[in-house]
């Protein structure tokens, strides 16, 4: 059995606005998508996200490139023709078929006979909670419940692959985080790899087994949620996943200067030259007073309670903004740097990730 | 005082009252006129004798009154004639008009409405006029028959003009833009990411024309359905000139017994019988986009 689901090799798209510009909607994009994969593409709106989606579902027709699902040349096939169905954002159920005609669509238009239809149906609402609803016609659903249907009409016929594009972006936040739990255990279960749209970081560290982060038409870094969040490959990863502060500057053995004068010391013995270096907010505790160690001298500019934690805005005397986030239970400390407003930022060394000049 | 329904239903009375008022004194009451006469006996010089005669439906349907009239199948077949051209008419307008409302919702808002003034266009010309324009490309002597004769595909004139094919041409040259305003309406409403996601559940394209498409946008057909064939089954103009005395309409058929033969009471059982189809289509119209409109309804 081939590893790979799907595969894009070199994938371009360009648009022709209105005003006579171009847009680079893929700028030609390596891509492979494994077996039974939680694949999520995320990216800022207009990143190309959807385009890349409709090139594998056939609906955008590239410039140049080529697409293989199982092996495959897909890329001249019409989207009726290619083994992957979609979630669409605003759930496209067909407003004059009942529930259970929506679902069994796919059934329908593959010539399955009526009674074995019926019993997929039903296994499929099955699956998605919807048991016995086939009679209801779409509006008469709740968004959550429209959304469920959407999903069991496009697995019913058991895909290659599931594209699903921003499927939660329409529900509320209690029944999003329900449903990030129920895809994941639905793809699970059906063993198809799913492609998943979202411009919500935290939603995609959550869901997938790899996430590829797109700005611009292409794929700034495709890894692990992990890898994407402690090792970002370059700043704007570093900066769309999670929040993050940022020293540029030039780095030496175990040390990186920032113009400014800082000095961030680091783990990363062999690196040298140009870079940036990543300190997350949650890798700064507040310093006990005379610690050794590596310090950062702030000004608190704000603190803000959110609740398991306290996030402190502060300033470097050079006037850098710097976010920390300290855990809740350090109540007594936090007192006092409010009484203060200043803070004396440690962090350990180990844990800064540097990243090369040229990567940023 | 007034309680909020009563208020309302004061504002209402006060809204529909001119409309009602004016339906009641000018429609309503020579509705009732022509139900009477259409049961009353001719007679001899025009006028009516006050006896009741139910033989004016019986000249058209099949027992007419022995000593006077025969039953006489013309009129049968007036009437059914009728009734195709009206429903051929549909059938034209809506192969014109389908496609193209396709084509023109697609365009930037600016042709859009360029496109729709141009179908309203025709209104602002007399109809009569554009009749006659008609006439004259279709006549023995006409455009159409010169640019023939002279590029050599017929070497006599050819009969255009005064045949059920020019009322045809004729009615939906006139009906266009009937049917094209509801069908467009619905066109222009289609969700395209429905078709999209008909295509991505792997029906072609013809599938997806069949099982989408033409359902979603089934009430506007229908609409435009009804409102070109009731006005063009009772039409009397277009038949009166482009048909001539040769191919005649329900329409002329009262004309000419009004008018002509000054036989009011059967004019007035014709005009009932043309009444009651359009009634029982309109009818039926009704109770079908009703249960439908409940469908579509907004829920929750
Ligand atoms: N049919 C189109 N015509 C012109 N430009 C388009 C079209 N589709 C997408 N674009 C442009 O391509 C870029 C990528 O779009 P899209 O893939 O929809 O982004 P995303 O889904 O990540 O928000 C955007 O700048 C968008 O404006
Ligand atoms: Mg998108």
């Amino acid at each position: 059995m081939r590893e790979s689901i799907v595969r894009m090799e070199k994938a371009a798209k360009t648009f022709a606005t209105p005003e006579g510009q171009t847009i680079t909607a893929l700028g030609g994009i390596d891509l492979d998508v494994r077996r039974n994969e939680f694949l999520t593409l995320l990216g800022p709106s207009g990143c190309g996200k959807t385009t890349l989606l409709q090139a594998i579902s056939g609906f955008v027709e590239l410039d140049s490139g080529r697409i293989l699902i199982d092996g495959e040349d897909m890329t001249d096939r019409p989207p009726y023709r290619r083994p992957v169905n979609t979630v669409f954002q605003n759930y496209a159920l067909f407003p004059h078929m009942s529930v259970g005609e929506n679902t069994g669509y796919a059934l329908e238009v593959a010539g399955i006979g009526r009674q074995d239809r019926a019993r997929r149906v039903a296994e499929a609402l099955r699956m998605v909670g919807l048991e016995g609803l086939e009679g209801r016609k779409p509006r008469q659903l709740s968004g959550g419940q429209q959304q469920r249907v959407a999903l069991a009409r496009a697995i019913i016929a058991r895909p290659k692959l599931l594209l699903l594009d921003e499927p939660l972006s329409a529900l509320d936040k209690n029944l999003r985080q329900a449903m990030q739990i129920e895809l994941k255990t639905l793809q699970h279960e059906l063993g198809i790899s799913f492609i998943f749209v979202t411009h919500d970081q935290q939603e995609a560290l959550t869901m997938s087994d790899r996430v590829a982060v797109l700005s611009g038409g292409r794929i700034q870094q495709l890894d692990t949620p992990r890898a994407i969040y402690d090792k970002p490959r370059n700043s704007f990863v570093a900066t769309f996943v999670g929040a993050s502060n940022l020293f540029e500057g030039e780095a030496a053995a175990g040390r990186l200067v920032t113009t400014d004068g800082i000095a961030i010391s680091h783990g990363e013995q062999g690196s040298t030259g140009a870079a940036t270096a990543l300190i997350r907010p949650e890798q700064f505790f507040l310093a006990d007073p005379g610690q050794a160690g590596p310090i950062l001298d702030v000004d608190l500019e704000q603190i803000v309670f959110v609740g398991s934690t306290f996030e402190l805005f502060g300033r470097t005397a050079t006037g850098r903004r710097v976010i920390a986030e300290i855990p809740a239970m350090r109540r007594g400390l936090v007192g006092e740097i409010e009484q203060s407003r200043r803070a004396r930022l440690s962090y350990d060394p180990s844990a800064v990730h540097l990243i090369p000049a040229e990567a940023a | 005082m007034l309680t909020i329904t009563a208020r309302r239903r004061a504002q209402l009375a006060i809204l529909l009252g001119p409309a009602s008022l004016f339906l009641a004194v000018f429609f309503l009451g020579p509705l009732a006129i022509m139900i009477v006469t259409s049961f009353l006996a001719p007679g001899l010089y025009g006028g009516v004798e006050w006896t009741w005669y139910p033989h004016n439906y019986g000249r058209i349907l099949g027992f007419a009154d022995p000593m006077f009239e025969e039953f006489d199948p013309v009129y049968i077949a007036i009437f059914l004639r009728s009734l195709k051209i009206a429903a051929l008419t549909v059938v034209a307008t809506l192969l014109v008009c389908y496609p193209a409302a396709f084509c023109i919702s697609r365009l930037s808002d600016r042709w859009k409405s360029f496109c729709l003034f141009l179908i309203t266009l025709p209104f602002f010309a007399s109809l009569i006029v554009r009749l006659f324009v008609w006439v004259l490309l279709l006549r023995q002597t006409g455009l159409v028959n010169n640019v023939l004769l002279q590029t050599g595909i017929i070497d006599r004139p050819v009969d255009l003009i005064y045949t059920e094919g020019a009322i045809i041409l004729g009615m939906v040259y006139v009906f266009i833009p009937f049917m094209f305003m509801p069908v467009y309406a619905s066109v222009e409403k289609l969700d395209w990411t429905l078709v999209r996601a008909s295509l991505d559940l792997g029906a072609g394209p013809i599938r997806t024309f069949l099982r989408i498409i033409l359902p979603l946008t089934a009430p506007g057909i229908a609409g435009g359905a009804v409102i070109v064939f009731i006005p063009a089954l009772g039409n009397f103009v277009v038949p009166a000139i482009l048909g001539g005395a040769k191919v005649m309409m329900l329409g002329n058929l009262i004309e000419q017994q009004f008018l002509a033969a000054r036989n009011w009471p059967f004019g007035s059982a014709l005009a009932m019988m043309v009444m009651s189809v359009m009634l029982v289509l309109l009818f039926s119209y009704v109770v079908v986009s009703s249960r439908r409109g409940l469908d579509a309804a907004p829920g929750r």
